[in-house]
């Protein structure tokens, strides 16, 4: 830990210096509604492409159902800070939507996680499609026609911070023993069981912290919005997060964020298109695929470390990576 | 009783139209070992292949349902060739993104091209009903029926009893020895993503005129739903495939007709996950051992 406080000072600086920058250019006018709303929309898919990243990219198991944790956060604040009108119960919300994702990623992993591949992903969609038809059935979240007037508590900064720390968050499992242990799985699912590695534990710790992130990233938007219908947490919405992680890379956090952000000022900047702009996604997935199928990034990092230590040959690049 | 029998007919019909999906979707998955969403969309397709030709064409239902098949087989070879062949050898998991775009291109494409409304779907058969002792069956059900069972005998024979049904079989089970024993590989899976994309042309003229309403997003839920139907007859299993059809329609009209109409689709999902955890195989399929 204390050898590494340089770069964890580093990316400190970074997030205060990001954090600070936006609000100068909020406060001198730069940043009008319009780019607020864009900025908010990144953050919210930069911390549920993460979540989904670390599902497949890290873990190697391919879920279709990220949008359906989204919703569960995103209902547990819609209802939530009806009755319960100030901050602390918008908190209060967000926990008891990460608490409901992880309960509802147990109940569906424990038993899906044994699937493979495709099996998996048409499971875990079907188990977002569900939780969606519920949402759909229920007095509580007022149907088909959802939620409206929903109190605004996550302004840009509480999504910047909640960025920052689910972030921050992940990219430490990933970097612990356990989170080497989840990456183990992806490379080989059979050698990693044979070295001792309890695949089903770690698989499902991954879909749980997903799931979790997910729901925090659905509070933000409920609460952002101020409008949740059942009918945006569908199939379409687990496929727009995939594009970002496909896109970015799978197993590259840099360029999750690289993506949702490229895509995200695409989206506002295309909107008059409408349709034929997600057609132009599809054909960007597809090509994508075909001539580069580890995405923008592949499973490279940004990292301080390698940047401040000058380069050295490349086992001992490789060596500084391990131990972080 | 009659209730009963009358919606074991609905779900029969129903039922067919999820047989032909899965049947195209079992024949390409178990010889490209890939999850083609976008089957649904070659449905949706042959839909509105079959809207306006037969609007603006005025051809009749056979014209329609014969020429429906041969474009969207097209189609599927298109769709085989440009996005699927050159991963063959890449990680499922690129191939199975590369579905997704696939699916996505065809829905989004087909909403800008003749937008996202619903239409009506040109009734070219005159809607008859007989009375069968209080079971009232339509014409038009009996149509979906017939034309459901010529197409599967039919696939039945192309597979079992011609060359390249044996080709199509031999790829499935071993696709590197088939290559060696001179089988053309991209030939037998060119044809067998026609065949199956030629089922689900079909299946889309025949549920346009059952349902008289299609629109550019109709492919997604019946696409996942034949998976089903493939998963719960077992993969690699004709008879599987449509008895897995027949059964999710009838477990869809059954829901519906104890009243949990918004329930159906959830209804379908917790069958899937059921029958991959007890029953991985399927109702036909074989067992298979996990090797290093």
């Amino acid at each position: 830990m204390k050898k590494n406080w340089k770069y964890n000072l580093c990316w400190l600086i970074l997030m205060v210096a990001g954090f600070y920058l936006i609000n100068t250019l909020m406060l001198t006018g730069v940043i009008n509604t319009f780019l607020e709303n864009m900025l908010v929309t990144i953050g919210i898919n930069i911390i549920l492409a993460v979540g989904l990243n670390l599902v497949i990219g890290f873990s190697g198991q391919f879920s279709l159902g990220h949008a359906g944790f989204m919703a569960l956060g995103a209902y547990a604040t819609g209802i939530m800070t009806q009755t319960m009108n100030s901050a602390g119960g918008f908190y209060l919300s967000v926990l008891v939507g990460v608490v409901l994702a992880i309960i509802v990623a147990l109940l569906v992993g424990i038993p899906t996680l044994r699937l493979h591949g495709d099996y998996f992903a048409i499971a875990t969609m079907g188990a977002a499609e569900i939780i969606r038809i519920v949402i759909n059935n229920m007095k509580i979240t007022n149907g088909a026609a959802g939620l409206f007037n929903i109190p605004q508590f996550a302004t840009w900064d509480v999504v910047y911070i909640f960025v920052c720390l689910t972030t921050i968050v992940t990219v430490n499992f990933i970097h612990s023993r356990d989170g080497r242990a989840v990456i183990s799985i992806r490379e080989n699912e059979i050698a990693a069981e044979a070295m001792g590695v309890n695949t089903t534990k770690w698989k499902l710790s991954a879909f749980v912290l997903g799931a979790a992130t997910a729901a925090i990233a659905g509070s933000l938007y409920a609460s952002y919005l101020q409008t949740i219908v059942p009918s945006s947490f569908g199939i379409m919405e687990s496929i727009n997060i995939l594009i970002f992680v496909v896109l970015g890379g799978l197993g590259s956090i840099t360029g999750t964020f690289v993506a949702t952000t490229l895509l995200g000022v695409l989206d506002a900047a295309l909107q008059s298109l409408g349709v034929l702009r997600m057609v132009f996604y599809a054909v960007a997935l597809i090509i994508i695929m075909i001539f580069k199928p580890g995405g923008l990034f592949g499973k490279w990092e940004f990292s301080f470390k390698r940047l401040l230590t000058k380069k050295q040959d490349g086992d001992m690049k490789e060596a500084g990576k391990e131990s972080k | 009783m009659q209730t009963f029998f009358q919606q074991l007919i609905n779900g029969l019909s129903l039922g067919s139209i999820y047989a032909l999906l899965a049947l195209g979707y079992m024949i390409v998955y178990g010889i490209s070992k890939l999850l083609n969403f976008a089957h649904g969309d070659v449905y949706m397709l042959g839909a509105y292949w079959g809207y306006y030709t037969i609007n603006y064409l005025h051809f009749g239902f056979i014209t329609a349902l014969i020429t429906a098949m041969i474009v969207c087989g097209l189609a599927g070879v298109i769709i085989e060739a440009v996005a699927y062949r050159p991963l063959r050898n890449a990680p499922r998991v690129a191939a199975l993104i590369t579905a997704i775009g696939v699916s996505f291109f065809l829905e989004n494409g087909m909403s800008y091209l003749v937008t996202s409304d619903t239409r009506n779907f040109p009734q070219v058969i005159k809607r008859k009903t007989f009375d069968l002792g209080g079971v009232t069956i339509s014409n038009i059900q009996l149509i979906i029926l017939v034309t459901t069972l010529i197409l599967m005998l039919g696939l039945m024979y192309i597979i079992n009893y011609t060359k390249t049904g044996r080709a199509m079989r031999s790829v499935s089970t071993d696709y590197d020895a088939a290559s060696l024993m001179g089988i053309n590989i991209n030939h037998t899976v060119s044809i067998t993503f026609a065949l199956g994309s030629a089922l689900a042309g079909a299946a889309g003229v025949l549920i346009g005129l059952y349902y008289n309403s299609i629109d550019p997003l109709m492919g997604m839920t019946p696409g996942i739903k034949a998976f089903v139907a493939a998963v719960l007859g077992g993969i690699g299993s004709i008879p599987g495939a449509a008895v897995g059809g027949f059964l999710i329609g009838l477990l869809e009209t059954a829901v519906q007709a104890m009243g949990f109409s918004a329930f159906r689709d959830a209804a379908v999902y917790i069958v899937l996950i059921v029958i991959l955890l007890v029953l991985p195989g399927g109702l036909f399929g074989k067992k298979q051992v996990e090797k290093v």
